[in-house]
């Protein structure tokens, strides 16, 4: 009956133009499948059989790329229930830890998936070191990788600030304060003060948007977490995907 | 093959000189746009007006400060501690550790301020001696106001030196009532 139904709809002009090929289990068929598709076009074709062993790449980028797909989704979540003010902040982070429904599990969600991406970002990492898979001709998919990472340690650094607790508010206080030392743009570090700079025009200035951490530092860090960071690591995930595939696919034994 | 090479000449125009122009105005153009745009968005970063406590501060009349007392009064919303000796010498200390920036507290029963962070300990003068903070805490300007007010000015810090007593580095920092 349903599947009457459907075939019926596969004749129509709306099926016709979403099913757009028949699905008959054909090596041709699969490629095609595959490779019309906007979404599973991100898989090769075909791969080595070597690539698929689990011991030797340890899933480890695509575990990393899920974690970052489930922090942008419970993120834009937290968004919903979160007012980015010195005000508001930390008790809207309460909020969602006791009364907002399944608070509790959307944060924990977010807070875990975040150390998590942090340590298998380096494992992915230290997995193509020792498996030789920087070398050429993926030097520059390494360099992209590389960026990835800091990519990563700032979207986690300016996601401490947020709940605007204790441990964040120290935390970005004593972060921020190593920019002071930052040389020729902080006003302690070398050369600093001789070029001009002082708590009120260094870079750890234009960082917190004043010489404290204060509203405008939280309206930053929130700011770079939320938009500006995510779209440049989506960007360069994109470049990072579309270079494994042009390098030669994931590098496996033989 | 010899087909191209007979084209070639011919797609060349013979006065090239109006395209190089419009090249090199293109290029500059851009390139002044985006290193512009660049400039631009870089100011946008540094706000000029600021909603933060004011840096300069009244906080009283001399006759307020008891001689022999460390003022705590003034940390929360200031971050300053105000100083007197046994004496008529008042200094006004920059209530931020000089390890990584935490706030340190005046413990009387220990005449000391410590760090809750790292444990930095330091005398009443601003002298570190202990934990890991690498020299004394700063101070800041203080001044008597016209209306007979002490007048911090935070936006004047003394910035203290490792090894060095405060007291001596800098006696303007010191102010005598």
């Amino acid at each position: 009956m349903i599947k009457e139904l459907f075939d019926k709809f596969r004749q129509t002009q709306v099926g016709k133009s979403i099913f757009r090929r028949s699905y008959t289990d054909t090596q041709k068929e699969k490629m095609q499948a595959i490779h019309g598709n906007v979404f599973l076009h991100l898989h090769p074709i075909n791969i080595r059989r070597g690539a698929l062993k689990l011991g030797f790449t340890w899933g480890m980028g695509g575990i990393t790329f899920l974690l970052f797909l489930i922090l942008t989704i419970s993120g834009i979540l937290l968004m919903f229930y979160y007012h980015p003010n010195t005000r508001d902040a930390f008790w809207d982070m309460k909020d969602l830890e006791f009364t907002v429904p399944f608070g509790m599990f959307l944060r924990n969600i977010h807070r875990w998936s975040a150390h998590l991406m942090v340590i298998t970002a380096m494992l992915h990492m230290f997995r193509v070191f020792m498996t030789g898979s920087y070398k050429h001709p993926r030097q520059f998919n390494w360099c992209i990788g590389v960026m990835l990472l800091l990519l990563t340690l700032l979207l986690s650094f300016t996601g401490y600030l947020l709940p605007w607790d204790q441990l964040g508010f120290w935390a970005i206080t004593v972060g921020t304060n190593m920019a002071r030392a930052t040389p020729l743009l902080g006003h302690e570090g070398p050369f600093g003060p001789e070029l001009g700079m002082t708590a009120y025009n260094d870079i750890r200035f234009a960082l917190l948007g004043g010489s404290e951490v204060g509203s405008n530092a939280l309206l930053r860090g929130y700011i770079w977490h939320c938009i500006f960071l995510p779209i440049v690591a989506s960007v360069l995930i994109i470049v990072h995907f579309w270079r494994v595939r042009r390098d030669g696919g994931i590098s496996g034994q033989g | 093959m010899d087909k191209n090479e007979k084209k070639q000449p011919q797609d060349e125009p013979k006065n090239n000189s109006r395209r190089r122009f419009f090249l090199t105005a293109g290029w500059s153009g851009l390139t002044a746009l985006s290193l512009g745009s660049t400039a631009i968005f870089a100011r946008f970063f540094f706000p000029r007006v600021l909603f933060e406590p004011p840096a300069r501060v009244k906080i009283g009349k001399p006759s307020e400060f008891l001689p022999g007392t460390v003022d705590t009064r003034f940390k929360d919303n200031n971050g300053v501690w105000i100083v007197r000796d046994e004496g008529d010498r008042i200094f006004a200390i920059k209530s931020i550790c000089t390890h990584l920036g935490c706030t340190p507290n005046w413990i009387e029963s220990r005449n000391k301020f410590k760090c809750p962070c790292h444990g930095s300990g330091f005398l009443r003068n601003g002298l570190n001696v202990e934990g890991p903070a690498p020299r004394p805490l700063d101070r800041y300007k203080i001044t008597l106001a016209d209306d007979g007010q002490i007048l911090v000015n935070k936006s004047i810090v003394y910035r203290s030196v490792a090894g060095k007593d405060p007291d001596e580095f800098y006696p303007q920092s010191i102010l005598k009532v």
